[in-house]
C-alpha cells in the first residue's frame, strides 16, 4: 500500500492520481479525504459496502462532480475543474451502475455514436453524405464492427437497445465506451444483476479488453469472486473513507474491510 | 413480386447505409417521385397544385423541421410559426433590397436568417429543459410576433401592414406573385422539399445526427461520450429553424401570394407541433404523415360529404376537423408517441414476412 509520490506521477507510471479528495452534497460527505492511484496498464477495483461513495467517486474522476477538496491528476497533468465531455476528449471513457444507453437508438448507432469524437466531418459533408463523409462513416463503421464481433452481438445491432434484456444491455454499454478507444475505463458494476454465465462473458471482455488494448481499468463490483479473479490491486472505501489499499490477496485479510463488510458498529 | 429483404446482401458497409437499402424501397419512392414531378403537374388542376399539393409540401418541410428539434434532439419548442416568419420577412426584405436576385436564391437564403435567430432564442436550452424551455420559445413566438406587427421596416410601410409578394421570373417565367403559375410554384416547392427531405435524411443518419438522438435520449451519458451540449442543441435549433424559415419564406412567396403576421402566430406554432406528433416524433416520413393527415383531413371532410349528396358546412367541418385531430393526437401522445411512422413500420414489417404471420 503506498500513496502516490510526485515521481510516479512524473514518471507517467501512474495514469491517475486521486490526492485528499473530499466530496459532500449538502451534509452528506459522500467522500472523505481519499488518496490512491491507478496505474498503467492495471486493472483497479474499488469495493465497498453500499453507499460507501464509490459511484461517487468515478462521477468526480469523470468530471461530474468537483471535489470540495482534493486534487486529481490524469496523465500527469493536474486539474482543479472539468467538463465530463473533455475528460472524454482526455480518454476517459465509463459505464454506468443504471445502464445508460441511447434507449431509442439501435445497438449499432449507440456503438457509433461513442465515436462522435473521432469523426471529424461538418455539418456540410454529414448533409451531403458523400464521398469522404461516407468514406469516414465506413472507416468508423469497420472499427465499430470489431467491437460488435468481440462483444458477440453481431444479431441485435439494428435492434433499439430499450427492447434488449439488461445483460445486453450492459455489453452494449460496454461497446459504447470501448469506441472511444479510452486510456482509462471506468466500469460501475458491470456484472450488476447478471447470472453465472453473464458474468463470466463479461469477466472475460473486461480481462481481454485490458491485455488486448492495453486499457487501464477501474472497476467497481460486489461480487467478491470477480474482483479477486480480476483485479491486479483493490480499493477499499467504506464511509466515505479509504479503509485499506492493497493487492487482493492483502485486502481479504484485511480486518478493517472484514469489519466492514460483516457490518461491526462504527 | 414480395416486399422482401431476403436475398439483398449487402457487400458493402456503404451500402447497408445507403438511404433506402432495400429494393422495393427503392422502387416505391421512385414510383411516388414520378408521381410527384410528373403525373401531377400534368393531369392535375389548379385546386389540387394550388390548394392541396402546394400546401402539403410547404407544411411537410415546417414539420421537418420542428421534428429535427423535438422529435431528434428532444427540445420543445413553441416558437415554429416565428421562425417561419422571419424566414418570410427576410425573404421578403432581400428581395426588395436585392430585387435582380434570383427569387429562389433568397428563398433558401432566409432560411440562415431563421437559423440566426432560432440559435439566440435556443441559448437558454443549455439551462432548461421540457416545460421551461417551450416557455422561453413561446416568449420568442410573442416577441416575434410583436416584431411582425410593430416593426414597419418589415414589411416595408406598406399600409396594409401585410406583405405583398412582387412578381419575380425565372428564366422569363413567373414564379412568384399574380401572374406565376400554380404548376410553376408547385414545382419550386417540390423541388426544394425534395432535396431538403433528402439533405435532412443525410443528417440524421450521420454523426450529427447520432449526437442529437443522443442528448434526447440521455444528455448525461452524450456529455459522457465527448458530446458538447450547448453546441449541439444550438445546431439542432440552427438546423431547424432553417427548415422552418425556408417553409414560413415558401408559404408566403409560393403558396399565400402575401400575408399579415397572425399567419405566423402561436396557432401556426400548434399546427405544425399537432402535425410532428400525429405524424410521429423522430421521423421524416412521419412528417409527410402528419402533414397530409392535419391538412387533407378538412379538404376531404369539406368534399368527399358533398359527393356523397351530404353537405357539410364550413363550422361542421371546421368542428369535426378539431375533434377528429384533437382525439387523435390525444391517442397518439398516450399510445403511440411514434405516431403514424411507427404504424408505417408495422405494416412494412407485416409486409416483410407476408404472408406468414411472423
Ligand atoms: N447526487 C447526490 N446527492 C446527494 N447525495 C448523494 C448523491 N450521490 C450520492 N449521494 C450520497 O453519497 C453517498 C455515496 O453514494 P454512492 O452512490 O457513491 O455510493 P456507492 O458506493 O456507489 O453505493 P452502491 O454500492 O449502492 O452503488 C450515499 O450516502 C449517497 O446517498
Ligand atoms: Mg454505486
Amino acid at each position: 500500500m503506498r500513496a502516490p509520490s510526485e515521481s510516479d506521477i512524473a514518471a507517467g507510471e501512474v495514469l491517475l492520481a486521486v490526492e485528499n479528495v473530499s466530496l459532500s452534497f449538502g451534509g452528506v460527505k459522500a467522500i472523505r479525504d481519499v488518496s490512491f492511484d491507478i496505474r498503467k496498464g492495471e486493472i483497479r477495483a474499488i469495493i465497498g459496502p453500499n453507499g460507501a461513495g464509490k459511484t461517487s467517486m468515478l462521477n468526480v474522476i469523470n468530471g461530474f462532480y468537483t471535489p470540495q477538496e482534493g486534487r486529481i491528476t490524469f496523465r500527469g497533468q493536474t486539474r482543479n475543474k472539468m467538463r465530463p465531455h473533455d475528460a472524454a476528449a482526455g480518454g476517459i471513457a465509463r459505464t454506468f451502475q443504471n445502464v445508460a444507453l441511447f434507449r431509442g437508438m439501435t445497438a449499432l448507432d449507440n456503438i457509433m455514436a461513442g465515436r462522435s469524437l473521432k469523426m471529424h466531418r461538418g455539418l456540410f459533408w454529414q448533409l451531403i453524405r458523400f464521398g469522404p463523409a461516407m468514406a469516414e462513416e465506413v472507416e468508423h463503421r469497420l472499427r465499430v464492427e470489431e467491437i460488435i464481433d468481440f462483444l458477440h452481438i453481431q444479431h441485435i445491432r439494428k435492434v433499439p437497445v430499450g427492447r434488449l434484456p439488461y445483460g445486453l444491455q450492459k455489453r452494449v454499454e460496454l461497446g459504447r465506451a470501448l469506441a472511444m478507444e479510452p486510456d482509462l475505463l471506468l466500469l460501475d458494476e458491470p456484472m450488476a444483476g447478471m447470472n453465472l454465465e453473464e458474468k463470466e462473458d463479461m469477466s472475460r471482455f473486461v480481462l481481454d479488453v485490458n491485455q488486448h488494448y492495453g486499457t487501464t481499468i477501474a472497476l467497481i463490483e460486489h461480487d467478491m469472486g470477480v474482483v479477486m479473479d480480476l483485479s491486479d490491486r483493490v480499493v477499499v472505501l467504506d464511509y466515505g473513507q479509504k479503509i485499506a489499499d492493497g493487492t487482493p490477496d492483502e485486502v481479504k485479510k484485511n480486518q478493517a474491510v472484514i469489519d466492514a463488510y460483516l457490518g461491526v458498529a462504527h | 413480386m414480395f416486399y422482401r429483404e431476403a436475398g439483398q446482401y449487402k457487400t458493402s458497409y456503404a451500402a447497408d447505409q445507403a438511404t433506402f437499402p432495400i429494393l422495393q424501397d427503392r422502387i416505391g419512392i421512385g414510383i411516388i417521385l414520378f408521381v410527384a414531378a410528373v403525373i401531377i403537374p400534368l393531369f392535375g388542376n389548379d385546386f389540387l397544385l394550388q390548394a392541396v399539393m402546394t400546401p402539403f409540401l410547404v407544411f411537410a418541410l415546417a414539420t421537418i423541421g420542428l421534428n429535427l428539434l423535438t422529435g431528434y434532439t428532444g427540445l420543445l419548442s413553441l416558437g415554429t410559426g416565428a421562425f417561419m416568419g422571419v424566414g418570410a420577412y427576410a425573404c421578403y426584405k432581400l428581395t426588395t433590397i436585392f430585387p435582380d436576385v434570383n427569387i429562389i436564391v433568397w428563398i433558401v437564403c432566409s432560411g440562415f436568417f431563421s437559423a440566426a435567430v432560432g440559435v439566440l432564442f435556443g441559448l437558454p436550452s443549455l439551462r432548461i429543459k421540457g416545460f421551461y424551455l417551450a416557455v422561453a420559445t413561446l416568449a420568442a413566438q410573442f416577441f416575434l410576433s410583436w416584431c411582425f406587427i410593430r416593426v414597419p421596416w418589415l414589411y416595408n410601410y406598406n399600409v396594409s401592414g401585410a406583405i405583398e409578394v412582387p412578381q419575380r421570373s425565372l428564366f422569363g417565367i413567373p414564379v412568384t406573385g399574380p401572374n406565376s403559375a400554380p404548376v410553376t410554384r408547385y414545382l419550386i416547392v417540390l423541388t426544394i422539399v425534395v432535396v431538403m427531405t433528402w439533405l435532412a435524411s443525410n443528417l440524421i443518419r450521420g454523426r450529427i445526427g447520432r449526437m442529437w438522438m443522443a442528448v434526447r435520449d440521455m444528455d448525461i451519458a452524450a456529455e459522457l461520450i465527448g458530446i458538447r451540449l450547448l453546441n449541439t442543441k444550438l445546431l439542432a435549433f440552427a438546423v431547424s429553424s432553417f427548415y422552418c424559415g425556408v417553409a414560413g419564406a415558401m408559404m408566403v412567396f409560393l403558396w399565400y401570394g402575401g400575408a399579415e403576421a397572425d399567419v405566423f402566430s402561436i396557432n401556426q406554432s400548434f399546427t405544425i407541433l399537432f402535425m410532428v406528433i400525429i405524424g410521429g416524433l423522430g421521423s421524416l416520413v412521419g412528417s409527410f404523415f402528419g402533414a397530409a393527415l392535419i391538412y387533407i383531413l378538412p379538404i376531404i371532410l369539406r368534399f368527399v360529404p358533398a359527393e356523397l349528396g351530404v353537405p357539410l358546412n364550413a363550422a361542421t367541418v371546421e368542428h369535426l376537423t378539431f375533434i377528429i385531430v384533437g382525439a387523435l393526437i390525444i391517442v397518439f401522445l398516450i399510445v403511440e408517441p411514434h405516431g403514424l411512422a411507427r404504424l408505417w413500420q408495422i405494416a412494412k414489417q407485416k409486409l416483410r414476412v407476408w404472408p406468414f404471420p411472423y
